[in-house]
């Protein structure tokens, strides 16, 4: 793969597999559908003709099982790359990840390590059914001895997945699957950031957005339009929501004295809740406004005719940015 | 489950079931629940290699020859594990313990199924495996840890190839499951066993587990312990057919032995994981035991269940009955089991030693472990509770009066 070739995230997350398991004999991936089909978005598309079936598994249609059993192979010495195919499909296997898998190092007293990465393609916006376009990740967040971490862009795709790969814990790779298919710049030989390192994606002055996964780019939109109507605005893509990286939040808070966190998850209790608190702990005489939150409302997911009007636009972000230069 | 309960349902089967259906009458029909009682109505399905009267038998597919030393060794093994189990009991009493879950009565199921591992299987068990634990030679006093509190399992489960208990009823057996297809991967010809229990089997773990194992030939063995009672719940609340039935609809073979048997049970794990390390795939052995306590030191039996049944379980002990066997072999004298006891006093002082002697964490222990490799907010709360612990040296100083 040439450096700097502009490719789509789903290519950069194969791409990024692809290299795990060449360099560790002990990374498996399984899922449904994951190796003949190459997954329902073709993610793990060609790997199974590569490696085989026995580094890339087809499992029986049952989520618990794979993450249990995904913690044996773990306990055995594996590195599992496991896929839940879609957000809502991840339930069945919840108590697995909250009541094993995320405790395990910890009862264990540090003597085993449960390296397992779960992939889940999460957000809406593809007009899908019901099921296929939530963001669980703050039930994931809110657990300890996980972590959890979403790319926006491809090269972020290619090197958090092989970071979280290599990582001795448990770590819930969310991808924003309505960016499957956008096309950004892989760069594989500059030296990545820490997994858990917020980044400025755009510089401002005036109001800081923070945001992660697939709402960055709708972030990095109103960042464009608000420039044009004279408002500095600075994004901050936050790549990891546990651990948050609350000190790049916080410069760029003492800098502008303006936040709006946004994200695709109903506001209350998520990300943005905590993100608020915490910078309000952290920045409270650099605020020149309140910590205003835009997310996804306190409803089921809509059906797909109204998600537009749930999830967060580019004209919802504009509005809160607006709110907050008001005060 | 009293004897005569039992007659009067082999009387019903040897009749023809178009008969039987006649002829039951409406009052009848009301107990039907109980005709699918999955239990002593197929008796005739259990292996057991040593009566309850302690008299050796023959079985077509299970057979077993040890050697005197290995006899004994069982018998040991049997009345130490019983031992321990009711020290802890005790210590649990005496406010030593928050908790205990005994495993009276499942000696003979942990010890003969424990014995017929490997060094090199690798065993997942639930929180009642005290005996199996015993056979993997960790050493009691560690199951001791997460009962009295001071951590959530105090061994390393690679050093006995003996994974942490396991609370989340059924959980493991899906760890077993893919423990077992690495090993398989490994090209390694380990086995893995999961134990779990007659409530355990109602919980879709336990069915993924099953699917799982059967569809990559997996070389598992799934070891429940039926021990009839799931706290209040007799097996009937959890299944319509023996448990052991369950596994042909997976593909994989189940067989029903005698749980309080110790011969038995050996001999029907051995075949298990011998068919495992052979590549033929898994296998679901149900130990047909009783759990002569209560469910844990929280439990009160007497609500649920009636004397007679325990009574007539207590004719069947799996120590008694091995003893019994040994005697009229004349394997044993009065001198080997006087030693057994005296050991047994010893092992007994030393658990209440070590627990009573077991150490409160130091509260930074909170933080550890909690991942492999550090998370930033782990580090700060870490950070800002170590400096509010700090707060109050002066104030201890004081109170000391320095």
């Amino acid at each position: 793969m040439a450096v700097h070739e502009k490719i789509t995230i789903a290519k950069a997350i194969n791409a990024s597999l692809r290299t795990s398991m060449e360099a560790d004999p002990k990374v498996v991936v399984m899922g449904e559908d994951v190796g003949k089909l190459g997954g329902v978005f073709r993610v793990t598309d060609g790997l199974q003709k590569d490696f085989g079936e026995d580094r890339v598994i087809d499992t029986p249609l049952a989520e618990s099982g794979i993450i249990g059993t995904a913690i044996g192979l773990a306990l055995r010495g594996y590195r599992p790359v496991a896929e839940i195919q879609f957000d809502g499909f991840v339930f069945p296997a919840y108590d697995q990840i909250v009541t094993q898998l995320a405790k395990m190092h910890a009862r264990a007293l540090g003597k085993v390590k449960v390296p397992v990465v779960i992939r889940i393609p999460y957000g809406g916006g593809i007009g899908a059914v019901e099921h296929h376009s939530e963001s669980p990740e703050a039930l994931f967040a809110h657990v300890a001895g996980l972590k959890v971490v979403t790319p926006s862009n491809s090269s972020d795709a290619y090197w958090m997945l092989q970071q979280a790969i290599a990582g001795d814990d448990p770590v819930i790779y969310f991808e924003p699957k309505r960016r499957y298919h956008d096309r950004s710049r892989l760069d594989t030989e500059s030296i990545p950031d820490p997994l858990h390192k917020a980044r400025v994606a755009q510089a401002g002055n005036d109001l800081t957005l923070a945001a992660y996964g697939p709402m960055v780019k709708v972030c990095l939109d109103a960042a464009k339009v608000a420039a044009e109507e004279g408002k500095s605005v600075e994004v901050v893509d936050l790549r990891s929501i546990s651990p948050i990286d609350f000190d790049t939040v916080q410069t760029s808070v003492e800098k502008t004295g303006r936040l709006v966190v946004v994200h695709e998850a109903p506001a209350f209790l998520g990300s943005g809740a905590e993100i608020a608190a915490r910078i309000t702990e952290r920045c409270f005489y650099h605020l020149e406004a309140p910590v205003l939150r835009v997310g996804g409302f306190h409803a089921p997911y809509p059906p797909s005719r109204l998600e537009d009007e749930y999830l967060p636009g580019l004209d919802r972000v504009l509005d809160a940015v607006d709110r907050a230069l008001a005060y | 489950m009293t004897v005569e309960g039992t007659a009067q349902r082999k009387a019903t089967r040897a009749g023809s079931k178009r008969t039987a259906a006649k002829k039951a009458s409406p009052a009848k029909k009301a107990t039907s629940a109980k005709a699918g009682r999955p239990d002593e109505a197929e008796q005739d399905q259990l292996v057991q290699l040593l009566t309850p009267e302690g008299k050796r038998v023959e079985h077509p597919d299970y057979s077993i020859d040890l050697s005197p030393d290995e006899l004994r060794g069982l018998y040991r093994d049997m009345v130490l594990t019983r031992r321990f189990d009711a020290e802890a009991t005790t210590l649990q009493r005496q406010g030593e313990l928050g908790l205990w879950a005994s495993l009276l009565g499942q000696e003979a199921a942990q010890i003969g199924s424990g014995r017929a591992l490997r060094d090199d299987d690798y065993v997942f068990p639930t929180y009642r495996e005290h005996g199996v634990a015993w056979c993997r030679g960790v050493d009691p006093t560690n199951l001791l840890g997460m009962f009295r509190g001071v951590n959530h399992g105090g061994w390393d489960p690679n050093s006995n190839n003996f994974h942490l208990y396991t609370i989340v009823i059924g959980s493991q057996t899906l760890h077993a499951t893919g423990y077992a297809m690495g090993v398989q991967k490994d090209g390694a010809d380990s086995a893995v066993i999961a134990y779990f229990g007659d409530g355990a089997s109602s919980q879709g773990d336990v069915a993924e587990s099953f699917t799982f194992s059967a569809v990559y030939n997996a070389p598992v063995v799934f070891f429940c312990q039926n021990n009839q009672w799931a706290i209040s719940e007799p097996t009937e609340r959890q299944t319509r057919v023996p448990l052991y039935q369950r596994a042909r609809g997976y593909g994989f073979p189940g067989v029903r032995v005698d749980g309080n048997d110790v011969l038995a049970c050996l001999a029907v794990t051995r075949a298990a994981l011998e068919r495992a390390r052979t590549g033929q795939g898994p296998m679901l052995v149900e130990a047909f035991t009783y759990r002569m306590g209560a469910h844990t030191t929280s439990d009160d039996p007497t609500k649920y269940r009636a004397d007679e049944e325990t009574l007539a379980w207590e004719a069947k002990d799996p120590i008694l009955r091995l003893r019994t066997y040994l005697e009229s072999e004349g394997l044993v004298d009065d001198a080997y089991l006087a030693a057994i006891d005296q050991e047994s006093d010893a092992l007994g002082k030393r658990v209440r030693d070590v627990v009573r002697a077991m150490p409160d964490p130091d509260p930074m222990a909170i933080f550890e472990n909690v991942y492999a490799d550090g998370h930033a907010l782990v580090d700060e709360e870490r950070a800002q509770f170590a400096a509010y612990q700090a707060s109050f040296a002066d104030a201890e100083a004081v109170a000391e009066g320095n």
